[in-house]
């Protein structure tokens, strides 16, 4: 029966349906053409931040190099700019297969296509000029805003015409992840967006103070659960039982982890505003739902985890299952940090320290990073239907980037800890200990020199994945295993 | 597959998993409840933030400063919200209110205290020090990891862009008149002038319709109105005790 079909992916990935579909390939390949491109840009910019933190002096004086630029520049291009375009990629392949039809347009898969990567464009040509809304996450100006709508609104057709058109009755689990992305992404980007221009790169924001600050870290938070958790949930429950051989653990996890996490992730926006003037009912709210997330988080992870029953013996010479392994086991551990970080006597420490910092890039390098390039390594010999050029690299790719994530993140939560332990600390005389910021300022030099070589090697990682990519895409004949394996 | 062929009866799979239109407005209804309860509240006035009497829009060359502190990222290293703790009240002053920010378009409370929390930092420097302070930080504050910003003293502002800011302000709330829009330009002159008279007696010779001026004129009003009504607020319950 299909639908016993459309619940194990490891039956859906043919080149061409059992009906001969002719699946559009080339879109996947540009969305991760795009991918390797944006994620080197965004990490190498990412490395300069942390460079610059470290040592005032690689601001260089320049207005367009300053630290308050580059530094949006830096988390538009990772979250959007890389971690988009491997949204993406997972869904154009999968989705394709999953639902064993082509896409319902091919034009709209282009427009969506260079529509994302102009935005990209623009974002990186504006935000080093200053032209920023000044809303984390959300800093590009209006007239970027419009176009990301519009071209939501084409990607959002195509994605549902796709589903509507499909050939199996049911939708698989990863197709339940990608939706609520395809359509929470533009009701946040949207409500949290509404402004009144002033000029073609000004606007101010309908809301003010806090009412605008609830309202950007409802959407800022939800960027974190819509666009960098639950689509990439969709390529785990794709792309891990693919490369394992083996069907989802649990069917029934899935479907608890799947409408625990888009209810309940939606309330924790307030967390990041403890012990603000926000009214303490909304406090209470975001603490408590944040708290509660950890139950289907931790449901996700297990499914993950234990889809590779029967299949560790592979761990040891996959790569690809490597970097999912540890995706996943970050993934546990972030949304595990995160409930915790939460909690308000905890927040009174960690907020507005390095802490947050690593918290956010043991999910975004550990989880969403980790969980990309296993995919990317899986798809790249099998859309291009060859071996990669350097397999050996792939390994080395995996330790770099395990180790520059270890160093990144103990260093900053050693760094986050420091500062906010003497921001607070008292003498017997009920004095500030530390009245000079500066003083604390520089007892985090050694971390963050710490933190900059974990991010180099993060970088390395990459750099060493786009040559890799590039050879194999540019050896002129297939080998004809990979071939036959694209294919089989 | 042994825990999956069990299930293809099952109550899940018949009535989300066949049905798009279906899955696709429990998945919207299910992202939109917990917004909504929290977001409809901030606008009532009961359980929203709370009104502080004698906080005041900012004048325009306060707006134009504000931009410039958007431009620049401030908010990427420095806070705006001193939290209710002892070590905060010590080293920053009172803790926010939310009626200090009603006019804030956007808020800018930050994420992460690279530098130092700047809610109360209206009127705790002379206005020289934050003039060489952006010039060199290091010059008023030894150690400072803090980047230049030479360009702020050299950039002019225009009046007629200040204006379109203002006019936008008004549209979005803030309670401009007309005749305060249209009087943007006379407005920045005459604050620029004073501020640069404020200069001129540290020695520092400097134009009034630069970048620099402005966004003195804005951190020196930061946090000012939300002190003042709380000093006010606390001598008033003290003469009634």
């Amino acid at each position: 029966m299909a639908s016993a079909q459309s619940l194990d992916p490891s039956r859906a990935g043919l080149a061409l349906a059992p009906d001969g579909t002719d699946y559009d390939e080339d879109i996947v390949k540009m969305f991760l053409t795009a991918t390797v491109t944006w994620g080197v840009v965004g990490m190498l910019v990412g490395v300069i931040i942390a460079l610059q933190i470290a040592w005032w002096k690689a601001n260089l004086g320049l207005p367009w190099t300053t630290f308050g630029r580059l530094r949006p520049l830096h988390t538009n291009a990772v979250i959007f700019a890389f971690g988009g375009n491997v949204v993406f990629t997972a869904i154009y392949y999968s989705m394709q297969r999953l639902l064993k039809v082509r896409m319902w347009s091919d034009a709209l898969s282009r427009f969506h296509f260079w529509g994302w990567q102009l935005i990209i464009v623009a974002a990186a040509i504006t935000l080093p000029l200053g032209l920023t809304e000044g809303k984390e996450y959300a800093e590009l100006i209006w007239p970027i805003d419009v176009a990301i709508a519009v071209v939501w609104v084409a990607f959002a057709i195509n994605f549902f015409g796709t589903v509507a058109t499909r050939k199996v009755q049911h939708m698989y689990v990863a197709i339940w992840f990608y939706m609520s992305f395809v359509i929470t992404i533009p009701v946040l980007h949207i409500v949290n967006s509404l402004a009144v221009p002033a000029t073609l790169t000004r606007s101010y924001p309908i809301y003010a103070g806090l009412t605008d600050g609830l309202v950007q870290w409802w959407y800022g938070h939800n960027a974190v659960g819509f666009f960098l958790t639950t689509p990439f949930l969709g390529l785990m429950y794709y792309f891990l039982p693919r490369a394992a051989e083996r069907p989802v653990y649990s069917y029934r996890l899935s479907i608890i982890h799947f409408w625990a996490l888009v209810f309940l992730y939606i309330w924790a926006g307030p967390h990041h505003l403890l012990y603000s003037a926000l009214p303490e009912w909304a406090q209470t709210l975001g603490m408590v739902f944040s708290i509660m997330l950890i139950a289907p988080s931790w449901g996700g992870m297990l499914n993950g985890l234990l889809t590779l029953k029967g299949a560790w013996h592979r761990v040891r010479q996959d790569p690809v299952l490597k970097f999912m392994v540890v995706a996943v086991s970050f993934y546990g551990m972030s949304t595990f940090e995160g409930p915790m970080m939460s909690i308000r006597a905890v927040n009174l420490l960690s907020h507005y320290t390095n802490w947050t910092i690593g918290h956010v890039h043991s999910g975004a390098l550990g989880w969403v990073g980790m969980v990309s390039f296993g995919m990317l390594y899986w798809l790249v010999p099998r859309l291009w239907r060859r071996e990669l050029a350097f397999p050996a690299w792939a390994t080395t790719h995996f330790w770099l980037a395990t180790i520059g994530i270890v160093l990144y993140t103990v260093s900053m939560w050693a760094a986050g800890l420091t500062e906010g332990l003497m921001w607070r600390a008292l003498d017997d005389a009920g004095q500030l200990k530390y009245p000079n910021f500066v003083d604390i300022v520089h007892q985090l030099d050694p971390f963050y020199w710490l933190r900059l070589a974990g991010g180099t090697l993060y970088l390395a990682g990459i750099i060493m994945m786009a040559i890799n990519f590039i050879a194999t895409v540019r050896a002129t004949a297939p080998a004809p295993a990979a071939a036959a394996r694209a294919a089989a | 597959m042994a825990n999956q062929t069990g299930q293809q009866d099952g109550f899940h799979r018949r009535v989300f998993e066949g049905k798009l239109g279906v899955f696709a407005v429990a998945t919207t209804i299910a992202i939109l409840i917990g917004g909504l309860v929290e977001i409809i509240p901030m606008f009532t006035v009961t359980a929203g933030p709370e009104h502080l009497a004698g906080v005041t829009p900012y004048t325009p060359l306060e707006v134009a400063g504000r931009d410039i502190y958007i431009r620049e990222g401030c908010y990427t290293c420095h806070s705006q919200m001193v939290r209710p703790t002892r070590a905060e009240l010590l080293r920053y002053g009172e803790w926010s209110r939310a009626g200090e920010y009603i006019y804030d378009h956007p808020f800018q409370l930050g994420s992460r205290r690279m530098g130092p929390d700047l809610q109360r930092v209206g009127g705790k420097y002379p206005d020289a020090w934050h003039y060489e302070h952006m010039r060199n930080p290091r010059a008023t504050s030894p150690g400072s990891v803090m980047p230049t910003y030479p360009w702020l003293h050299e950039a002019r502002l225009d009046p007629a862009d200040v204006q379109a800011s203002v006019r936008a302000l008004a549209k979005v709330g803030v309670p401009y008149t007309p005749e305060q829009v249209a009087g943007v330009p006379q407005q920045l002159r005459e604050q620029g002038e004073a501020i640069v008279g404020r200069l001129a007696q540290a020695g520092i010779k400097a134009e009034p319709d630069r970048e620099i001026i402005a966004l003195i004129a804005y951190l020196q009003r930061l946090g000012k109105d939300g002190k003042a009504a709380i000093q006010a607020a606390e001598a008033r319950q003290q003469a009634a005790r």
